[in-house]
């Protein structure tokens, strides 16, 4: 065992953890968190993603103590309360998930696009879900989300 | 996932230290091989040696004539980097099109290279820029760095802390990618320089290769056209579901004309 502390949603946290643990076990099962999902746990399909010091990472494929010191965040960070983000926001005004569970990973994944280029073009929002995969809304709704919650974002 | 124990060293010396005491130990960068290949039960090391607090593996600085990469530096880092592309963009663009935008967030230079996957980009920048491979001992040139499958020069208790690209005239990475997983099913790096014209292929064999005809050829002419009639014998080439010995040939041709090609845009 050992003793990880980290800021987990902008809360300092520590815990107590196997060394072979994954991160998004330590998310879901000891901190209860469980809008980051496991869908393959291969590192393909980034239902898991969260942020590592602001950059996007499968969380399925980062050991629990690799993040000591490090700040995460997870989709239930993005909410302000019952408010929504404006890329949330964006994914409900544009049906951009269908039964939900690719889209906390979508949403982190599409946070860290927004960050690196504000104002991104169809092509690039596609390049940039490479590894993120869901498989019922055939992409087309969600890369119009994703348009139209970065687009909002530069309104804010 | 075996369990192991733990180890996060603050020095090089102290990592070096504890690949020595320990038989089974393994290092680990971004882990995006290792973690996946532990929970698999492909391995199972008796420690798992975090290599994340070493400050000296970081970081990217011009040097004369290239660019010199630290192992840590992630895939992100070096596809974003003002000095790469300024320096060595067909590097930078190489290292955009690895995995996806979450496999570049961790994975790292030096943990590819030392993995040395056959599939992996960078073993064929390395060969094609004539990289040399600094470690904690000694420099290892890129022609003598890629041994064979998944094997390197490296040592047992030897740690990649860095490598220095050349930077050529001009160059350009073409792969086909597996559209599943963005491996190399082939990858062809053309890079021509001061000195010589350099062709290096991933993905196609167990392990990156020149090809030297191809590198005669575009010596005297450096032009699409040049390649094109060069046929690569398949012997010895991988083959899987994913791709033939016999089409993995065929895309060497194929993917080294459009490099040729992308490098004179």
């Amino acid at each position: 065992m050992l003793r990880v502390s980290f800021t987990l949603n902008g809360e300092a946290v520590t815990a107590d953890v196997e060394e072979r643990t994954l991160l998004v076990t330590l998310i879901r099962e000891h901190f209860r968190l469980t809008g980051t999902h496991v869908g393959c746990d291969t590192s393909q399909c980034g239902a898991c993603v969260v942020h590592i010091d602001g950059d996007s990472v499968k969380s399925c494929t980062v050991l629990a103590a690799q993040i000591e010191g490090c700040e995460v965040r997870t989709i239930e960070s993005v909410a302000e309360g019952e408010k929504l983000h404006p890329m949330q926001e964006a994914f409900r005004e544009n049906h951009g998930l269908q039964c939900g569970f690719c889209t906390p990973g979508m949403i982190m994944s599409a946070l860290d696009l927004v960050k690196h280029n504000p104002d991104p073009k169809e092509r690039e929002v596609r390049e940039w879900l490479e590894g993120n995969l869901c498989r019922c809304t055939g992409y087309h709704n969600i890369v119009k989300s994703i348009l139209a919650g970065a687009e909002a974002m530069r309104g804010a | 996932m075996y369990t192991f124990e733990y180890l996060r060293p603050a020095t090089l010396s102290e990592a070096v230290g504890a690949l020595r005491h320990n038989e089974d130990a393994k290092l680990v960068a971004g882990g995006h091989t290792l973690i996946p290949t532990l929970k698999q039960r492909l391995a199972a090391p008796s420690h798992v040696v975090d290599l994340q607090g070493l400050v000296e593996l970081r970081g990217i600085e011009p040097v004369p004539g290239g660019v010199r990469i630290g192992a840590l530096v992630r895939h992100a880092e070096v596809a974003r980097s003002d000095t790469v592309r300024a320096s060595i963009p067909a590097l930078a663009a190489l290292a955009s099109r690895i995995g996806d935008p979450q496999v570049r967030n961790r994975g790292t230079l030096g943990g590819s290279i030392a993995n040395a996957d056959p599939a992996a980009d960078y073993p064929a920048a390395l060969v094609a820029l004539a990289a040399t491979v600094d470690t904690d001992s000694r420099r290892i040139a890129a022609d003598d760095f890629f041994v064979d499958l998944f094997e390197t020069a490296l040592e047992a208790d030897e740690i990649v802390t860095a490598v220095e690209f050349r930077a050529p005239w001009r160059a350009a990475y073409m792969k086909f990618p597996n559209p599943a997983s963005r491996y190399a099913i082939v990858g062809v790096m053309v890079a021509q320089s001061d000195a010589e014209v350099r062709v290096a292929v991933t993905g196609a064999g167990p392990c990156v290769f020149r090809v030297g005809d191809m590198e005669q050829a575009l010596s005297k002419r450096f032009v699409p056209e040049a390649v094109a009639d060069i046929r690569i014998p398949p012997e010895g080439f991988n083959s899987d579901i994913h791709a033939s010995d016999e089409y993995r040939a065929h895309l060497v041709t194929v993917m080294a004309k459009r490099a040729v090609a992308a490098a004179l845009a």
